[in-house]
């Protein structure tokens, strides 16, 4: 009984898939394939996991919208419904009632809002994912960040709706968008859906072991609106505080919420202006820098962000050992 | 033979918590403290089970089988230790575990087939087997939700099997649906052992181990007690463990006010005396202890066995003039012999009783008064042991000679009479 199950594992590493924890008939492989499964996390073995498993993600992702929308136009309309209410009453608060005077100011909320909404949704759905499909987690191994990854594809789907509905709409005011800056976009785009999954995948797994995380997240994630330029301009904060010069590093700590930076470059490219005159008197809604200051922030966030996603991959598959008792 | 699954010194401790805080809220409020006991579920486990082989795990509730499944499948994480799987592998722990209520069967074969780890190009091109083996063609295209149990259970083992897994885990999910669908599943489990696949079989069910494995481990309390051929293993399972093998006696009270009451009730049987089961085919007594106040004449004595499902297995003609009996004041001992009891597997009650032979009145019944048990080593199985002899010979009348019987005569068993045929 001896053949190259007898070596280490590290000698052959051709022929050994080591996966902290979940064995997988991954498909398409020879029969001299083998699978350790021991108590360690390791990285690179989840992450060729992940690609190895793509097909799952997408038939996950699609079931889920099944599921929700029937896949008919009129779900998927439906799904629409909540972001338009949104988005009417930020609409009605700020340009109704409290009088801003930004011209096409729906159009810099729905900028802002689109980032924001994948975001949102993402976070919310993945936090409770995992200990709603309980059933799955604990009677089939697969790489079960899948599931946190198939709530960002669900958010992922209804963004491109909104993104349409969007299109219509500029075309609708005749707003040229900056498309120097849409060139951003698709980075920009890519930014957001790494730092989604991040986090995603981190409060799907914390979720299990304490159950309020939802709670919090819920709460969290109002205070992160807030504390994002959406329904107001980076200009009035950036304003206000010039005119406390010592208060100079508070705007740092605003840029260091990663959701900031990608907000602030789809209003750029989508709003096209970083200004607007009311009455003889210039407003400043976003900083004057080039494409390549808002690329160069991009290329933070996503690169802290691809930190990020594999730190929870880590913290994933630490908690991931003990799912099926929790569950 | 190459080794398909290697199991390294694998533990596993789950934490048994008196009270247990599922949220932050309450870790805050006892200072982040949850007292726990270790427990462990499997502590040292150590096998190999070799490629092409039907291996059987056996053991109570509780004694760490399933948790063993769970970990060579990745489902749950060792605390330590090492386990090493050669080629693909799917685990059918739960039929349709992966099932999404509100898909259609369409959609959940994919979703299941993918989940099970099947490349989706590959599912539709075994979509119409993995339907025609459930026998769902109506109603592939109805949510699942709407399945009956029967329904779903068969889907979800047409997609397990049509995986085509080098090695496939089994917990106690191959008794389903009706006879004939269960036949086919049997069928799939043959053709996978003719294809050399390596199938392990998870139950507590001594009679699908037999049929099915060529070795068995036995666990209890996380540990591997024995790691054996089918019959031994099921012995020490049922002997060791179960602890219904033992032919002892039990004491029971007679009842008060009456003439004759039954004392100690002892079942013996006719083999090596140290062995605690006894094989199909051997003879057994029964030993009734009656103490009697009076002298009862025409008394009629009774017997009846039931095996552990509590069905009625044998009961004594009451009126057999063979069992009556004068009882002296003083009472005596009843003795009951079987020559042979051709039972198999399975632990019997014996209940005794004494009535009177002219009046309908009985003196005393002992209901399911002491047992014994049957260890089969061989690998027939069900409730009885019959007698076969298996011949073949040609249809045609051209030949004059006739072929001799080329099956097995079913082992003969100890005293009886092998009949030619």
């Amino acid at each position: 009984m001896s053949l190259s199950v007898d070596r280490p594992a590290h000698s052959d590493p051709e022929h050994v898939q080591a996966i902290g924890g979940s064995t997988r008939f991954v498909p398409g492989q020879s029969h001299d394939r083998v699978t350790v499964v021991n108590g360690k996390v390791q990285l690179g073995q989840r992450l060729k996991d992940l690609w190895l498993n793509r097909d799952l993600l997408l038939l996950l992702t699609r079931s889920e919208l099944k599921v929700k929308y029937k896949d008919s136009v009129l779900g998927y309309a439906w799904s629409m419904l909540n972001p338009a209410l949104v988005l009417t009453i930020y609409f009605l608060v700020f340009k109704v009632i409290a009088r801003n005077h930004q011209p096409f100011f729906a159009i810099w909320l729905f900028a802002g809002l689109l980032v924001w909404n994948l975001f949102n949704t993402a976070a919310m759905g993945a936090t409770s994912v995992v200990v709603g499909k309980a059933g799955i987690v604990k009677k089939v191994a697969f790489p079960r960040e899948l599931l946190a990854l198939s709530v960002v594809g669900v958010a992922l789907v209804l963004f491109a709706i909104q993104v349409v509905v969007l299109i219509l709409a500029l075309l609708l005011f005749g707003i040229q968008p900056d498309f120097a800056f849409v060139a951003i976009l698709p980075m920009a785009l890519v930014a957001l859906i790494v730092f989604t999954g991040a986090l995603s995948i981190f409060l799907s797994a914390v979720n299990v072991y304490l159950r309020d995380t939802q709670h919090l997240t819920e709460v969290l994630l109002m205070a992160w609106f807030w504390g994002t330029p959406i329904v107001y301009t980076f200009g009035l904060i950036s304003g206000e505080l010039a005119k406390y010069p010592s208060l100079v590093w508070v705007k740092y700590v605003y840029l260091c919420n990663p959701v900031t930076p990608i907000v602030m470059t789809f209003q750029r490219a989508i709003y096209g202006k970083t200004q607007y005159t009311y009455a003889g008197q210039v407003y400043h809604v976003l900083p004057n820098w080039g494409p390549l200051t808002y690329a160069g922030l991009v290329g933070i966030v996503l690169a802290v962000s691809i930190g990020l996603f594999l730190l929870a991959l880590i913290v994933f598959g630490r908690l991931e050992g003990n799912f099926a008792e929790e569950l | 033979m190459a080794v398909a699954i290697e199991v390294r010194d694998i533990s596993k401790q789950f934490r048994l918590y008196s009270e247990k805080h599922t949220s932050l809220k309450e870790r805050v409020i006892h200072g982040g403290k949850m007292p726990f006991t270790p427990f462990w579920a499997l502590r040292d486990v150590n096998v190999d089970i070799n490629q092409g082989e039907t291996f059987g795990i056996l053991g109570r509730n509780g004694c760490g089988k399933s948790t063993l499944l769970k970990c060579i499948a990745g489902i749950l994480k060792p605390t330590s230790g090492e386990i090493r799987v050669r080629g693909s592998l799917a685990a059918m722990l739960e039929l349709g575990a992966g099932f999404q209520p509100d898909l259609s069967g369409r959609d959940n074969i994919f979703l299941n087939g993918s989940l099970l780890g099947l490349p989706r190009s590959e599912i539709a091109k075994r979509f119409d087997d993995i339907v025609a083996f459930a026998e769902l063609e109506d109603f592939i295209d109805n949510q699942v939700k709407f399945y009956s149990s029967g329904m779903y259970v068969r889907l979800g083992f047409a997609v397990a099997v049509n995986v085509e897994p080098d090695v496939l885990l089994v917990d106690e999910v191959l008794a389903v649906g009706d006879a004939a669908f269960q036949r086919k599943c049997m069928d799939h489990v043959k053709k996978f052992q003719r294809e050399g696949r390596t199938i392990v079989v998870v139950s507590h069910g001594t009679d699908t181990i037999r049929q099915n494995c060529g070795r068995a481990m036995v666990m209890n309390h996380g540990q591997v007690i024995t790691v054996d051929e089918p019959g031994e293993a099921i012995r020490i399972y049922l002997a060791d463990l179960l602890g219904v093998g033992t032919l002892a006696g039990s004491e029971s009270g007679g009842i008060e006010g009456n003439v004759l009451a039954i004392g100690t009730v002892q079942a013996e049987h006719g083999g090596s005396g140290s062995r605690p089961h006894m094989y199909p085919g051997e003879s057994l007594t029964v030993t009734a202890d009656v103490d009697s106040l009076d002298a009862v004449p025409n008394a009629m004595a009774t017997i009846a066995i039931h095996d552990d499902k509590n069905e009625l297995v044998f009961a004594s003609d009451p009126d057999d003039p063979a069992c009556a009996m004068d009882i002296p004041v003083g009472g005596g001992v009843v003795r009951f012999y079987f020559p042979e009891v051709p039972l198999l597997d399975g632990t019997y009650s014996v209940s005794v009783g004494v009535r009177s032979a002219t009046e309908t009145a009985i003196f005393d019944w002992k209901d399911q008064v002491t047992q014994f048990e049957v260890a089969n080593p061989g690998r027939s199985t069900g409730r009885v042991r019959l007698p076969v002899d298996v011949s073949f010979r040609l249809r045609s009348s051209g030949h004059t000679g006739e072929v001799p019987a080329v099956g097995a005569q079913f082992a003969p068993l100890a005293g009886w009479e092998e009949t030619a045929s």
